[in-house]
């Protein structure tokens, strides 16, 4: 899952006129550009950035919902979690993989990720609080992710296009099972019904914050879309969101925490309140209440993980020199 | 009915608090692959927990269900062996308790395909087939980490001297266990010690590794008698369920 709208395009180039026009020419026909294919460097650096940025949200996205595997309050429910959150891994491996073809490594990227200079998603930078979060986030993160990735299965890049095809597929069957289980709570106790208006309230604005700054504050989005890699602007993909989502709040029984939100019948779509980007600013810039630890959690594993990837390098090394010694 | 319900308690438990023990790793694996492989082997032992919970709620036959024998048995009715609440420790701790589990219940469960009772042999197929796979996955990281470095052969060595208090009980029948076992219902625990010896005797050759010898051997899991670990995973565990009485989730 993974939305953030804050990648802008890298257009410097040292590229010829005449290339970059075949380029665009390649783009513009809808054909999909392969690993082996002359790109401009720029696009290749735009691609490795998001699609790292998308696979490390992946992998840092795995912590929060991790965070109720122990607790989940049947037997059901810990199953489902425990593929949910798995699928996330297994997206973050095909995304790693997809990067991988513009030649940068996963333990590049993995360095860059645990050094801070690559970032992931702010969404995971909030605290999991309630067994309610679990179903909010199925249904308003991954919610907000599918509207994006969407658009992403249609990215001008073969490799990232492909894998969001199947990623998309995982992430509807999530945002499902998480409505499915605030359906199951606001069906509940009123202390379950309490618990997911709680959740409701706590994720709804850092959700509709994942779609990225307003299109007028919104630096070099243009020539992602010339690229055909973004193919909407963040606020129409928010506008979507935000429509299909209201009325399932509505059958919910919950009450959206925005009492500025209003229908618009001009438009035939919802207008949201103000947006507190200070708070979004905040978070992205390192100080939201979880970053600190999520970063500490992925280094810790790291760490402790070293000594197992050496000897599986170390053990495959005397193995080979066994078999050669023996041929 | 009782004492065949706390035979299949025992293996129910078994597979939720191991499958418990190895989702703790989800999300801080020493490598990716291995983030996917760990929630795959607990979703197998909780899958195969749920169908056994089931199923001796039903013959207890007082309206429970399985969330009930999961969610509401305190520690000392819990009936699982002692080895699979042992802490995961270290990566090689967590592969070699995985080994030692599933090369027992591997041929357990081929055994209990000619079991007398159709939910044991339903389980029975499904099961065999998973810790096959289990032995081969923690089998491969025991070989690799024996045989790797001199850090991951002394941490090997370590979790084969931590482990070994522990084996023995695997191959002890409890009084339920005895009763399912002349009814046809279940296998003979201690007639899988040839092919636990087999595989284990294997993979430590390749491994570099020797099997612990003289041991004083742990028992009372069968009786609800444990180590102080498995009062805390089940405070986590049981801790939302038990705060909302009859809630459905």
């Amino acid at each position: 899952m993974y939305s953030q709208g804050l990648i802008g395009a890298d257009g410097s180039s040292d590229e010829t006129p005449e290339f970059l026009e075949a380029f665009q020419k390649r783009i513009d026909a809808e054909e999909k550009i392969e690993p082996n294919d002359p790109m401009p460097a720029g696009y290749r650096r735009t691609l490795v950035r998001q699609i790292g940025q998308h696979a490390h949200s992946e992998i840092v996205g795995m912590l929060p919902e991790g965070n109720f595997i122990t607790r989940a309050p049947s037997l059901k429910r810990k199953a489902a979690l425990l593929a949910k959150v798995q699928d996330e891994g297994g997206h973050g491996l095909y995304l790693y993989s997809a990067a991988e073809t513009l030649g940068v490594s996963r333990e590049q990227m993995t360095d860059e990720l645990l050094s801070g200079k690559a970032k992931y998603s702010s969404i995971f930078n909030y605290p999991t609080l309630s067994w309610a979060d679990m179903g909010a986030i199925g249904w308003l993160v991954d919610g907000a992710a599918i509207m994006n990735q969407i658009a992403l299965c249609r990215c001008s890049y073969g490799p990232y296009a492909r894998a969001m095809i199947r990623v998309c597929k995982e992430e509807s069957f999530h945002q499902r099972q998480g409505y499915e289980i605030m359906i199951e709570l606001c069906r509940g106790t009123p202390a379950q019904k309490q618990m997911a208006q709680d959740a409701l309230n706590r994720i709804w604005w850092p959700s509709i914050m994942m779609f990225g700054p307003h299109d007028g504050d919104s630096a070099h989005s243009e020539q992602s879309m010339k690229w055909k890699i973004k193919r909407f602007s963040n606020d129409a993909l928010r506008r979507k969101f935000i429509d299909a989502t209201v009325p399932q709040a509505e059958y919910l029984g919950l009450t959206m925490p925005d009492p500025d939100l209003r229908w618009d019948e001009d438009k035939q779509s919802y207008e949201h309140g103000p947006i507190d980007w200070t708070e979004f600013w905040n978070v992205v810039k390192g100080h939201g209440i979880m970053n600190v630890d999520r970063i500490k959690a992925r280094q810790k594993a790291h760490d402790d993980g070293a000594w197992v990837r050496e000897a599986a390098l170390a053990h495959a090394a005397k193995r080979n020199a066994r078999k050669e010694a023996a041929e | 009915m009782m004492i065949l319900q706390n035979a299949i308690l025992e293996l129910a438990d078994d597979n939720l608090i191991l499958g418990h023990r190895v989702s703790e790793w989800c999300g801080h694996a020493p490598i990716l692959e291995e983030d996917l492989a760990m929630p795959n082997m607990s979703l197998d032992m909780i899958g195969t927990a749920r169908t056994l919970y089931a199923y001796a709620a039903h013959l207890e036959n007082k309206g429970q269900t399985e969330d009930d024998m999961a969610y509401l048995r305190d520690e000392r009715e819990y009936l699982n062996c002692l080895l699979v609440e042992r802490p995961n420790g270290d990566f090689a701790t967590t592969m070699l308790r995985q080994l030692y589990f599933a090369a027992f219940m591997e041929p357990y469960w081929q055994a209990a395909l000619n079991s007398t009772d159709d939910v044991v042999r339903g389980v029975a197929g499904k099961a065999a087939k998973e810790m096959a796979y289990h032995i081969r996955h923690a089998g491969e990281w025991v070989i690799r980490l024996g045989d790797g470095t001199d850090e991951s052969a002394r941490r090997m060595k370590t979790a084969v001297t931590d482990l070994a208090p522990y084996v023995d009980e695997l191959f002890q029948s409890s009084a339920a266990a005895k009763a399912a076992e002349d009814a046809g219902i279940l296998p003979v625990r201690a007639d899988m010690r040839a092919a636990w010896d087999k595989t284990i005797n294997h993979i430590f050759g390749l491994a570099m590794l020797n099997p612990q010898e003289d041991t004083f051997a742990q028992s009372g899991g069968r009786q609800g008698l444990h180590g102080e670990g498995l009062g805390h995973i089940l405070a986590v565990m049981q801790s939302i369920n038990r705060a909302h009485p009859g809630a459905v989730w």
